[in-house]
């Protein structure tokens, strides 16, 4: 008798999966013209894997199952494991340049990892610690990487000028932005810096004039060893960086460098979040987040501390962006599409909200994860989009659900 | 003038197909308490279903225009609806009860999900379909300039009016909208007095996924090019336009879906129409920031 519920349970899950599939895999349309080719066999083939998942889900233990409902208490490791995990990932990421891994197309790789991290934490802020859901964050990582490749065209200033003018910059643009919105409701919140986000996109690819359009903005500068140039050859008056220490020129050390200084950038950001946290203002931050009306009754501003955060989060997102167009020495609007808000949303949920070691991981393995095939590559989103809803139903927390919680009653 | 009226018809017609997305965000906002952000790729589903099951009936050579259309309304509105059903049963019914932002996340992971599954499943390319309802009617003339109305836009508009009624009959008279009326105001009394709230809330999911199919329809049909992106900009002015008639009221979304075309089709007429989005946009952030309940919304109230 125990088999009859799972079994009829799964059956229904397999029919509406049938009607489902039907029409949208049961039949490809042709891109041109009018026709259509049929494939029943993958309608078949969809059910009968709902049907085989919903069984195995019926009969898994309690604890894996849906419906845990109400307030859980936040999983805490010992902290010991975070500590040596957090201690590994470091040494490792500060090797890697000089390990047998280590090529063009790796440390590239690995720089934009180091981004991801970057916008990853920077969200975490936001979202994880402050509780705000802020759709439109690829805007302040816009900000960043325009503000940084606008000011070298124009004004000629370099990545070590402009990577604090930017993160303010950036900072400014959440303040201007966070004032009028950030009385708004979670939700209603989320909504409208996506409008946000989106506006800043469409200027940038409408106004011509100052951001080129379409085109976007090149020949931004790489960052300098202490003024000089990494370079073959230099022109008169300015020594390169291989005339100073002597060695020769390997287009190598550029992202090698690039690579090192958004290490610095990434570990000085961990430092400030972790710091941050328990100070005055970080705790508020995690008050807000889980009852602003408490934190309004005991005096504390919402506007500010919501401000603090907000603008936090924007600079770093602009830090981000500066890095992003030394990387790639060019900026276009369609580097900073919603896709990218998603993703980096993601990665802060996919890490667990609030976690540094979390996002830092789940950021490593997005940026890395179309690397391993092209086929991988397409089903990217389609497995973020359905890793979102997973983790939200089983682990609200996060895969790896490492976040110390700043404060912790115990119950008696 | 004539180029004004032939905007504003222009308009009209994109606003009834706003306002009918618009009604599946309301009614769960005002059930739920949560913006489904997966409504705007429901839609590009309905749209996409549309389109397939014109070209199938076609092979299969029912061309009577009439009975293709209806044969399509039908099924586009039930498979639809059996994705709205899926997408709450999936993502939202295990996340009531959770964290404020849970089901937020949860429904864009689910609006990420859908969207590359169509375009994993259907290709990346725009899909077209030739016009099936041609021709129309001169309304005026003026200065060489010629207002016209198609059939099709005709239809639009009165298709959209009389779903509305018949969607304000059923909340208004039937035993399924006093329920749903009922549980918009308290979900836990609702339950003790014996209203299935579960079947209440996904019922709420259908008729909105039903309602956005015939969105898609009405798409497919007046523009020809769908591709499975086009849920999210859809998604967001529907979106919009419930907000600005007052999220969580029916004649408030009618309204602001039609304000949001008018708006969308005069921008694009007189002034740069690459930023006709922002205009929305701008919008959206203003009557957020100065309206929240918008035009015909009740004040909500804020409870410990």
């Amino acid at each position: 008798m125990r088999w009859a519920p799972p079994l009829k349970d799964a059956g229904c899950a397999a029919l509406v999966a049938l009607t489902l599939a039907f029409p949208l895999i049961g039949f490809q349309t042709s891109d041109a013209g009018v026709g259509f080719t049929t494939r029943f066999a993958w309608v078949g083939v969809a059910a009968v894997v709902v049907f085989v998942g919903r069984l195995l889900l019926g009969f898994a233990p309690q604890r894996f199952r849906l419906h845990q409902r109400g307030v859980r208490s936040t999983a805490v490791s010992d902290g010991k494991f975070v500590k040596l995990a957090a201690a590994a990932l470091i040494v490792f990421a500060v090797l890697l340049p000089v390990t047998p891994l280590a090529s063009r197309r790796s440390i590239d790789l690995a720089t934009l990892a180091l981004i991801y991290v970057i916008l990853g934490w920077g969200l975490n802020v936001v979202v994880g610690l402050a509780g705000l859901l802020d759709l439109g964050y690829v805007a302040f990582y816009a900000v960043g990487a325009y503000s940084f490749a606008l000011a070298a065209q124009w004004y000629h200033l370099s990545f070590w000028e402009m990577l604090p003018l930017s993160g303010m910059t950036a900072a400014m643009a959440g303040i201007l932005l966070g004032i009028p919105v950030l009385r708004l409701r979670g939700d209603y919140l989320a909504i409208v810096t996506l409008g946000f986000g989106e506006i800043v996109r469409i200027v940038l690819n409408n106004w011509t004039a100052v951001t080129g359009g379409p085109n976007g903005v090149g020949d931004i500068p790489r960052p300098t060893v202490f003024g000089m140039p990494i370079a073959s050859g230099a022109p008169v008056g300015v020594t390169t960086f291989n005339q100073f220490v002597g060695i020769a020129y390997d287009p190598m050390q550029r992202l090698i460098w690039l690579y090192y200084v958004a290490l610095a950038v990434a570990l000085a950001i961990n430092w400030y979040s972790l710091h941050i946290r328990r100070l005055p203002v970080g705790r508020a931050w995690e008050a807000m987040r889980e009852d602003e009306i408490a934190c309004r009754a005991l005096g504390l501003n919402p506007t500010t501390i919501k401000l603090s955060a907000f603008a936090t989060g924007a600079m770093t997102g602009g830090f981000a962006g500066v890095l992003f167009a030394a990387r790639a020495g060019f900026v276009s609007p369609e580097s900073f599409n919603f896709q990218e808000s998603a993703t980096v949303l993601s990665i802060v949920v996919l890490g667990g909200m609030g976690s540094q070691l979390g996002v830092a991981l789940a950021a490593v393995i997005l940026a890395t994860l179309p690397e391993f095939g092209r086929e991988f590559a397409q089903y990217r989103m389609l497995i973020f989009g359905a890793a979102m809803v997973a983790i939200m139903i089983w682990r609200p927390r996060g895969i790896f659900t490492v976040r110390a919680p700043s404060v912790r009653l115990d119950r008696p | 003038m004539a180029y004004f009226l032939q905007q504003l018809v222009n308009g009209l017609t994109l606003g009834s197909i706003y306002a009918l997305i618009a009604i599946g965000y309301t009614m769960v906002y005002g059930i739920v308490g949560m913006i489904n952000f997966a409504h705007g790729e429901i839609f590009m589903i309905g749209a996409f279903i549309s389109l397939i099951f014109f070209v199938v009936l076609g092979a299969l050579g029912i061309t009577w225009l009439p009975l293709a259309l209806l044969l399509v309304l039908l099924i586009a509105m039930a498979l639809t609806a059996v994705y709205g059903w899926a997408v709450e049963r999936i993502a939202y019914r295990p996340l009531r009860g959770s964290f404020r932002l849970a089901p937020l996340i949860s429904a864009i992971g689910m609006s990420i999900f859908l969207q590359n599954y169509v375009l994993l499943v259907q290709g990346a390319h725009e899909k077209t379909l030739p016009p099936m309802i041609t021709g129309g009617f001169d309304l005026m003339q003026s200065g060489g300039f010629v207002v016209s109305v198609s059939w099709l836009q005709l239809i639009i508009v009165g298709v959209t009016l009389l779903l509305m009624a018949v969607f304000t009959a059923v909340i208004r008279l039937t035993p399924l909208g006093r329920a749903q009326r009922a549980t918009e105001q308290d979900m836990t009394m609702a339950a003790l007095l014996g209203i299935d709230v579960d079947r209440t809330i996904s019922l709420t999911f259908v008729i909105g996924a039903a309602l956005a199919a015939v969105a898609g329809l009405m798409v497919t049909l007046q523009y020809g090019v769908i591709d499975f992106f086009i849920g999210f900009l859809a998604g967001i002015k529907a979106f919009t336009a419930a907000v600005l008639g007052g999220i969580g009221s029916l004649p408030g979304a009618m309204l602001g879906g039609l304000l949001i075309g008018l708006i969308e089709a005069f921008w694009s007429g007189y002034f740069p129409s690459e930023y006709k989005d922002v205009a929305v946009y701008a919008v959206l952030i203003l009557v957020l920031m100065f309206r929240p309940t918008g035009l015909l919304g009740r004040p909500e109230v804020e409870k410990v």
